[in-house]
């Protein structure tokens, strides 16, 4: 007879013994599986022998506190662990290999704390620094959109607060299937996708217009594979005076839990987000999902803040993914402490919450503080003033092991080195080559229809509608918003002025392109850098740091762990390339569903400086009779491109970055704006010339005349769509008043550009072709309603 | 009275979130403002020691019932003495955006006959629904009762910023023309939204951006004193706070918004 697997304690409480050491290979996946922790057999192996050397059995409590802490969402086991190339090459932690050492080798006195942290932190000026941090909320959002985009971005704005900064901005980019797809072949279990984009829309408003904090910049992209995964990428920027970023945590020092109450919403939220979806998952997953309430956090923040500005406390941290047992092991294994914990004194919000429940519930608002003892009445007068429930649930030891009771009882005594030391994990890669092919068509007769067609599809078409709903005023510091211009145009990049007694300003731009991703996943990378990069000095920006936060399917599959690998490549070179150190990441990992695998999605965040905002440079024209530049070299790139995509082809000829001609050709633009010669910039993107050329034009209500008989080009192209619809990197479109051309072209010599044509008063667009005769010619009332009708004002 | 002697108190609870901001308009004109919780007003029993009263924006208590309802019952179940005199004495009381709710909701706006136990009107769900953040045109209807513009001329047409989800000002159905008419005759009508060229918005969408009733965008006490506005004129303060300022060579420095802070400071200064 085989032996129970699950025997009851003899306690107050729900508590059970796991038997793990009689447990076959088979039952030990049993145990994973039922349990949901989430382990594989090599890490269930590694739990069994060190119980089998302590000579007794785990607890359910130490299962699901390991299950949590070895979990790809909270460990990033994908990241840190080891992959062999078909060549034979050995990599030792893609993170380490790629992404951070770029920010070490450019080694920026600037970057104050770099990935070590929730969030990543830079210099602002003098004694006051930035921090950023982006996340992702998918799994949780395809189950329940709005809950899971409001805890998304609860959750990000907790990271900010964090690393001890006062969060000053919100931003948001989020990925939906088309909004126009069949019901008839949706399958069960994923929700439509314009359920899901009202309820995600909804719930990013919902978070930061509550809380009072501005939303200032995002993105919507509509891409096939995103209907079984959407994604929702929560960003938040905050502001700290440096002397205040406070982590010197010791053993004696007391933990302190403030904020809302723990309940049984997000119960293994972590390890759900480390599986792929399947029909299954709304009934088996559903408490995965918190439940938001952004004014407890409005609170909560009010609290952190007075705290921080007197000093109180030795270290913060956010409770999000795997709740307390993430957020005491890590404030316990980052100073090198133990930690004991009474889990009878967490505050519940109804009783008969098991011990391990309690532990890992995901509830969200809430912050775990450790406080010398001297400080700790002040600490919870504090948290009081605010209406902030605060409970001394423990303390940090010297011993290195993490005990938790529960009325007296020991639940869990595991120690720290082992918790913190989840066997490696080897994965392989497998190079996949490109499925597309390049098309061979004829050049369409009416370039013009064209244009009016791609200024209406969802990825390029206003998105106004939804970035009225966020409040992106509040504070009052929103100095360039996300539309600008007398007809709300789309701006690059927005800024803020965080302090009342300085002009210097925050950048805050991104860079995205999944369309790039299914040709090749390397050159998506560059070019999303390179977007985001450009994005930012199209406005102004300088000083330039990224953060990257990766979507990609299942790493147990080689091929999506190969294109992650070459993706990676790409943050190095470019990164280091661009002198744009990456500051902080995250990624999200098993995003397939029935449906498949998510097209590779890397958001690239890019968060500059501008000197002095009033300096600020709009994409929307100024002035008639003004010079238009354009700025870069463009090549017959196609590939993935807005127009292709119109077409009905993806193509294979996928913009690539060449850096020294991109860095030249930002260089010069960040000198011409500071020089103040450039009225108005805007960078090439989707729909390559002629989108940009019209979204400018119907900005400022001014027309633009300009010819392609002069362009700068190193490989020569003959075809008027091409030149027009190309989405080569690294090109900006920009207005130059008379007066200031020679200033203009001294600070661009040395760049590829050239003058093409100038500002009209005509209500008009007009672009002449290669041979000199109009190729699109149109009304800017026309383009105007069409780029505003998809989604509304 | 010297400016810096006058004090603005900026309540707020939690949920409040225009606090910051409005903080800082009052202290660009040399006015001593402070942030007080309710609870820390309650305590310390010191509300007529401030000079100004102001309700700022945000969503206080989470708006979980109608907006600004719980703030305007918390305070009036606290303070209601206080307020009372606040109001007799002649003190001014702004109300911004969530203030606007809250003053509507405490009786205090219109107060067609005193301060009134029930909302004599309301601000409703938004038509077209949903939480608008955008810029409108306002035209100044006072002919100088309301002591927060005093400095501006009647008929001037004004640029501000919205973000709600609740601002669609009406009269209960059955009254609605009387009580426009009473509005208007006290002098009680402020602003209205309009279009850039100060003509009606007619009830259309974008330049009437929530529905309200006869376009009202703020209204005050019969006194003048009370004022509230679903506009936020803190966030119209600065030449670079405007949506499309980049237009110009570089921002003017100052815009609309700052006129309403300039009025109402100049009214007490001169009053002490």
């Amino acid at each position: 007879m085989s032996q129970q697997i699950y025997i009851r304690k003899d306690a107050q409480f729900e508590l059970f013994e796991v038997n793990i050491l009689h447990a076959d290979d088979k039952q030990l996946i049993q145990i994973s599986e039922e349990m949901g922790l989430a382990l594989n057999l090599k890490e269930m192996r590694t739990i069994k022998n060190y119980f089998v050397q302590k000579n007794r059995n785990p607890t359910d409590v130490e299962l699901q506190t390991l299950g949590q802490t070895w979990s790809e969402h909270c460990f990033h086991k994908t990241f840190k662990g080891t992959i062999l190339t078909p060549e034979g090459k050995r990599i030792d932690s893609l993170f380490r290999t790629y992404i951070a050492k770029a920010t070490l080798e450019l080694n920026k006195p600037w970057c104050l704390s770099v990935f070590e942290d929730n969030a990543g932190i830079v210099q602002f000026q003098d004694d006051i620094a930035v921090a950023a941090k982006v996340e992702t909320h998918n799994h949780p959002s395809a189950i329940e959109p709005f809950g899971g985009a409001a805890t998304g971005t609860g959750g990000v704005i907790r990271d900010v607060l964090g690393v001890w900064a006062d969060p000053i901005a919100c931003t948001d980019v989020l990925g939906f299937g088309p909004l126009d797809y069949d019901y008839n072949k949706l399958p069960s279990g994923i929700k439509h996708p314009k359920y899901v984009f009202r309820g995600v829309v909804a719930g990013i408003g919902c978070y930061g217009n509550n809380m009072g904090i501005p939303t200032v910049n995002g993105a919507i992209y509509f891409d096939e594979s995103f209907t079984g995964n959407v994604v929702v990428y929560c960003g938040c920027i905050g502001t700290l005076p440096i002397d205040k970023y406070i982590k010197k945590a010791k053993p004696g020092h007391h933990l302190v839990l403030a904020g809302g109450r723990t309940g049984r919403d997000g119960i293994h939220g972590v390890t759900f987000a480390s599986l792929e979806l399947t029909e299954k998952s709304e009934e088996v997953s559903r408490p995965a999902v918190q439940i938001a309430n952004p004014i407890e956090e409005e609170k909560l923040k009010r609290a952190i803040i007075k705290i921080r500005d007197q000093k109180l406390a030795s270290s913060i941290t956010d409770l999000g993914g795997g709740g307390l047992s993430s957020a005491v092991g890590e404030a316990a294994h980052k100073y090198r402490c133990g930690a004991k914990v009474a889990l009878e004194k967490v505050p519940l919000k109804y009783p008969n919450i098991p011990p391990w429940e309690i532990y890992i519930s995901e509830s969200q608002e809430r912050m775990l503080i450790t406080v010398p003892k001297m400080n700790l009445q002040d600490t919870l007068e504090i948290f009081a003033s605010e209406d902030v429930e605060a409970t001394d649930i423990g303390t940090l030891t010297t011993e290195q092991a993490l005990r938790l009771t529960y009325d007296g009882t020991v639940v869990a005594d595991v120690d720290m080195d082992f918790l913190f030391n989840p066997p490696k994990i080897t994965k392989k890669v497998e190079w996949k080559k490109v499925e597309y092919t390049e098309p061979t068509f004829s050049e369409p007769e009416d370039l013009t229809s064209i244009l009016v067609d791609l200024l209406s599809s969802p990825n390029i078409a206003s998105k106004e509608s939804v970035i009225r709903t966020y409040d992106h005023e509040v504070k009052g510091n929103t100095v360039l918003k996300p539309l600008c211009g007398i007809h709300g145009g789309p701006s690059d990049a927005a800024v803020i002025k965080p302090l009342d007694n300085s002009y210097r300003g925050l950048v805050i731009s991104c860079g995205i392109n999944p369309q790039y991703g299914k040709i090749d996943a390397y050159w998506m990378a560059a070019s999303n850098i390179d977007e985001a990069i450009r994005n930012n000095i199209a406005v102004g920006g300088q000083r330039i740091a990224l953060l990257d936060n990766f979507v990609w399917g299942s790493p147990e599959k080689p091929d999506r762990l190969g294109s992650l690998m070459k993706a990676c490549e790409a943050c190095y070179n470019y990164a280091k390339g661009f002198e744009t150190p990456f500051i902080s990441g995250k990624d999200s990992l098993y995003n397939e569903s029935p449906l498949g695998p998510v097209t590779p999605t890397l958001l690239i965040t890019a968060i500059g400086i501008i000197p002095d905002v009033r300096k600020t440079v709009s994409m929307d024209l100024k002035a008639s009779g003004d010079l238009v530049y354009l700025v870069g070299q463009t090549y017959p790139e196609l590939g993935g491109s807005e127009y292709y995509r119109r077409l009905g082809y993806i193509g294979c000829s996928v913009p690539v970055v060449r850096l020294n001609e991109a860095k030249r050709t930002m260089d010069r633009i960040s000198k011409a704006i500071e020089a103040g010669c450039v009225k108005a910039c805007h960078d090439l993107s989707e729909g390559g010339l002629a989108v940009s050329a019209a979204e400018m034009a119907f900005s400022g209500d001014l027309g633009m005349d300009v010819s392609l008989t002069r362009f700068p080009q190193s490989v020569p192209i003959t075809r008027n769509d091409f030149v027009l619809f190309s989405e080569s990197n690294s090109r900006f479109l920009v207005e130059v008043p008379e007066k200031a051309k020679e200033d203009f072209e001294a600070a661009m010599k040395g760049s590829n550009y050239a003058c093409i044509g100038r500002v009209t008063k005509e209500k008009c667009l007009l672009i002449r072709g290669l041979n000199g005769e109009p190729v699109i010619q149109a009304d800017l009332d026309m383009l105007r309603d069409a780029w505003k009708k998809l989604f509304g004002g | 009275m010297d400016r810096n002697n006058i004090k603005a108190c900026i309540v707020r609870v939690g949920g409040t979130n225009c606090d910051a901001e409005t903080k800082r308009s009052f202290e660009e004109l040399g006015v001593k403002a402070e942030v007080r919780h309710l609870s820390e007003i309650a305590k310390s029993n010191n509300l007529l020691e401030f000079d100004i009263l102001v309700f700022p924006g945000g969503f206080s208590f989470g708006d979980y019932v109608r907006a600004g309802a719980i703030l305007a019952k918390s305070f009036s179940a606290k303070l209601n003495r206080r307020l009372k005199a606040f109001v007799e004495e002649g003190k001014p009381i702004l109300g911004i955006c969530n203030g606007f709710q809250v003053l509507v909701e405490a009786g205090l706006l219109p107060a067609f006959n005193g301060i009134s136990k029930y909302p004599e009107a309301a601000l409703a769900t938004n038509l077209p629904i949903g939480f608008r953040c955008r810029w409108v045109y306002l035209k100044h209807e006072n002919s100088g009762k309301c002591v927060f513009t005093k400095k501006i001329p009647k008929g001037k047409v004004l640029r501000m910023p919205i973000a709600h989800a609740e601002g669609r000002f009406m009269f209960p159905k059955d009254s609605e023309g009387s009580c426009l008419e009473r509005l208007v005759d006290n002098d009680q009508l402020v602003f209205r939204y309009c279009d850039e060229q100060g003509r009606g918005a007619g009830g259309k969408y974008p330049y009437n951006p929530n529905g309200s009733f006869y376009g009202i965008a703020g209204i005050c006490n019969p006194e003048g004193t009370v004022f509230g506005l679903m506009p936020h004129p803190e966030r119209a303060f600065y030449g670079w706070q405007l949506p499309d300022w980049t237009k110009g060579e570089k921002p003017s420095e100052f815009v609309d918004g700052r006129l309403i802070f300039e009025s109402v400071v100049e009214h007490v200064a001169a009053k002490l």
